[in-house]
């Protein structure tokens, strides 16, 4: 009998997971988010995305031919790095910028350093600060508001004075022309709290009212399925967390970087985030969690593979340190949104709380 | 019922259905046999045989030639006809005693102890050593070692290893099934040499109806218990087993069993104990395993130890299809072997054959740094570190990270997306590391 087997070390057996099957996993857990988009916002969301996505596919390409190595597009890498760059950007901005951005993310932010699992830090993250630097106001203005809501998310103006134009023009323009986090940055403004108060006189506390206005469960509950202002990929609440959902149960994400991270910011918020004034709610921290990039970035950003650590303890310090940095940045920064720098920055770390936390082998003998 | 664990682990597919309804059934016994002098861990037997020789069944053909080495014993009756290089069921050439059978199959003088429980400890142990017993799960650590622990380092507790957590095998299972009194007494025997007042004996959870006859099995002794365990892969490794079962630690960078006052035995072992005690009876057949999707019919065969493995497939019907690849032992930990020359030794727990498609050779790329390694490893390395240091050649810095630790369970190879093949690397820096040490530059 002649034999021609395959002889190769153990084990032989795989779980038939891949590299491509990841990323296409997490692309394919980014679609809720995007037919939450295209709904609020229309096709030029969809089209914004796909730019970023072939823009960095085109750009991996690119660089891997002129590098002279194989061309791995097709694991999936780069799409869901253009995408999520895409997802950073609001749907109302020129169809250049995610083609820009992507292609920075993919030549700096990755293929620089080595390629996939190379990068220190998360590619799309720094081509978002990248825009962001580069064309402020691009980034910035020109939010729009979702079809049939509030670019605040509050749809019942009535929840903060009935004729509110006629009391303060200055607090209809804001509830009216912001993003949630872009309010709550204003009330930490005690020129312009102050302002309010010279408005609609002593006996009315209207910063108060507008802070309620924007944790009110209405408010909430328009925050959570996206009916409010924000950029592409993070509006919905719902849809990215259906997509989580189905990364933490493909066992692609691990719940310690989102949970710690959530956490910490509800913990915080919760102790730290009334505006003077008004009292501990469960709903400031509900406010937080659901407003913004958080959900975005805690669970497709802070959990990138190459960018965080790698052992179970430093997973959980990096998700505590974007917590607090998240937190210190809204609260006390200069940017109303601080996840995308929380995450930037703990990336910077990860080197080191790795080196710190390795574990101890099973059955360590103290020495 | 509440099932017992460790930490880590990975969960592959049992694949047990092919083999798991097959009685143990005893495969004609072969016109010659292969019978290794390196079936154990430790130094090799030493022949006292020459080509040309009668040899009766079970006689002694090779003798130990330490402490840590076992005798063999000749499994056929014949001549011996080569003392030569033969295939090992590691896929290794390796120095062999061959006997070409005389078809009587005539054996040497058994005995029935009638009161073998009250035998010395020293005189089982005796019978032990001479019956050439080594750790039948795979390892195949001389059994006498294990129940010699040193003297202060007193055991209180008995395993029997029931797992069997390598997906494909069902040879303890239908052992367990089809000779629970003899582990039993087996057990009892261990208990007795190790002067232990516990046994204990850990089964899987996906063998139900063993768990429930030994544990019939063991209602009328206080002193014996069978601890159900998840279905979670490496559970049968030594160290997994004995913190499930007891919430011990074995001491990392070679620690032993002994250290925390347990003896782990397999369960073939476990009924090979008896029968030497009880009969003086050698270790001369096994139960293993033939299975596999392409396998005709797959069974859990009684084989002389030294049957090549082809007559093993022979005897099941042959293949369906093409084979891609031979597993000799389990698919997790077992060797990839080029043929089907090799002998059943007495650590071949199970011949595995994969399909072509099962026989997949997954192309190497960059770490992604996911940490499903360090998720999954049992004993709380960081695979692929470790790996990234051998290769780096940093030594050093991969012995410091725990490189000596790895069980070699496989655990983070079988998770990889990248397909890093780690427990090679690991296995790699080992060997170099080893070097290292012995030539210090």
């Amino acid at each position: 009998m002649k034999d021609k087997v395959l002889v190769s070390p153990a084990p032989h057996l795989h779980d038939s997971g891949s590299i491509p099957k990841v990323m296409w996993n997490v692309v394919l857990a980014l679609v809720p988010a995007l037919i939450a988009a295209v709904y609020f916002w229309g096709f030029n969301a969809l089209l914004l995305t796909l730019l970023g996505g072939v823009s960095a596919v085109f750009t991996e390409a690119l660089i891997q031919k002129l590098r002279k190595v194989p061309i791995s597009v097709s694991d999936g890498s780069a799409f869901l790095t253009g995408i999520l760059l895409s997802y950073n950007i609001h749907a109302n901005a020129p169809w250049w910028l995610p083609v820009v951005g992507a292609a920075f993310a993919i030549a700096i932010g990755k293929q620089v350093f080595g390629g996939l699992g190379n990068n220190p830090v998360n590619p799309a993250l720094l081509g978002r600060a990248f825009l962001l630097a580069s064309w402020p106001t691009l980034m910035t203005d020109g939010w729009i508001a979702p079809k049939g809501g509030a670019l605040s998310g509050i749809t019942n103006l009535n929840l903060i004075h009935s004729n509110l134009q006629a009391v303060s023009s200055k607090a209809h323009a804001l509830v009216t022309g912001a993003t949630p986090l872009n309010i709550a940055q204003s009330l930490r403004d005690s020129t312009f709290v102050n302002s309010l108060t010279a408005d609609a006189g002593t006996n009315m506390d209207l910063a108060n009212r507008i802070f309620t206005g924007i944790t009110d469960g209405s408010t909430l509950q328009n925050l959570f399925w996206g009916n409010i202002g924000g950029c592409i990929g993070e509006v919905s609440v719902f849809a990215l967390l259906i997509g989580a959902a189905w990364l933490l149960w493909k066992n692609i994400i691990e719940w310690r970087i989102p949970l710690f991270y959530l956490g910490t910011v509800a913990v915080l918020t919760f102790f730290f985030g009334a505006i003077p004034g008004s009292g501990f709610s469960l709903s400031i921290p509900i406010f937080h969690l659901f407003s913004g990039g958080l959900m975005l970035g805690a669970f497709f950003m802070a959990t990138d593979y190459s960018t965080t650590p790698m052992t179970r303890k430093g997973r959980i310090i990096f998700g505590i340190g974007c917590g607090v940095l998240t937190v210190v940045i809204r609260f006390v920064g200069g940017y109303p949104e601080g996840v995308s720098y929380s995450i930037l920055l703990m990336n910077v770390f990860t080197p080191l709380i790795d080196a710190l936390t390795i574990p101890k082998a099973f059955g360590k003998v103290k020495k | 019922m509440s099932y017992k664990s460790f930490p880590g682990g990975v969960h592959p597919r049992d694949h047990k259905q092919f083999s798991a309804a097959a009685p143990v059934e005893e495969i004609p016994h072969p016109a010659r046999v292969v019978i290794h002098l390196s079936q154990h861990i430790g130094s090799p037997s030493t022949p006292i045989v020459k080509v040309g020789d009668e040899v009766k069944t079970g006689q002694l053909i090779a003798e130990a030639s330490g402490f840590v080495s076992i005798p063999q014993h000749a499994s056929i009756s014949g001549k011996i006809s080569k003392i030569d290089r033969f295939y090992h069921p590691t896929g290794i050439k390796q120095v062999a005693i061959e006997i070409t059978s005389d078809d009587k199959d005539e054996w040497v003088q058994l005995v029935d102890e009638a009161d073998f429980m009250n035998l010395s400890p020293s005189e089982m142990k005796e019978r032990v050593a001479a019956a050439g017993i080594c750790g039948m799960g795979g390892a195949g650590f001389p059994t006498v070692v294990k129940l010699s622990p040193p003297e202060d380092k007193p055991i209180d507790t008995v395993i029997l290893n029931g797992v069997e957590c390598e997906p494909y095998l069902t040879a303890d299972y239908r052992l367990m099934l089809e000779r629970g009194e003899d582990i039993i007494q087996g057990l009892k025997l261990i208990m007795k040499m190790v002067n232990a007042r516990r046994g204990v004996i850990g089964i899987e959870a996906n063998k139900p109806d063993a768990i429930e006859l030994m544990q019939g099995l063991c209602a009328n002794d206080p002193a014996l218990e069978v601890v159900p365990l998840k279905l979670k892969y490496p559970q049968g490794a030594e160290k997994q087993l004995i913190y499930a079962a007891t919430k011990r630690k074995v001491p990392n960078a070679g620690g032993l069993p002994s250290a925390v006052g347990v003896v782990v035995q397999n369960v073939a072992t476990a009924v090979a104990i008896y029968e030497a005690i009880r009969y003086r009876k050698p270790l001369i057949e096994r139960v293993i395993s033939v299975t596999g999707r392409i396998v005709k019919n797959p069974k859990n065969l009684k084989a002389r130890i030294g049957t090549p493995y082809s007559e093993l497939v022979d005897f099941c019907g042959g293949l369906t299809e093409p084979a891609g690849k031979y597993i000799s032992g389990g698919p997790m930990m077992g060797f990839a072997i080029p043929n089907l020359e090799a002998p059943v030794a007495k650590g071949s727990s199970g011949l595995v054959v994969f399909d072509t498609r099962e026989a997949h050779d997954l192309e190497e790329k960059d770490c992604l740094r996911c940490a499903r390694c360090v998720d999954v490893c049992p004993m709380d390395l960081m695979p692929s570190l470790l790996a990234m240091n051998v290769k780096a050649k940093k030594l050093e810095m991969a012995a410091r990270l725990g490189l000596n630790d790895c069980i070699k369970c496989g655990s983070c190879a079988y998770v990889c997306p990248a397909h890093i093949r780690l427990v090679q690397w690991i296995e790699t820096g080992k060997v170099r590391w080893a070097e290292a040490q012995r030539n210090p530059k």
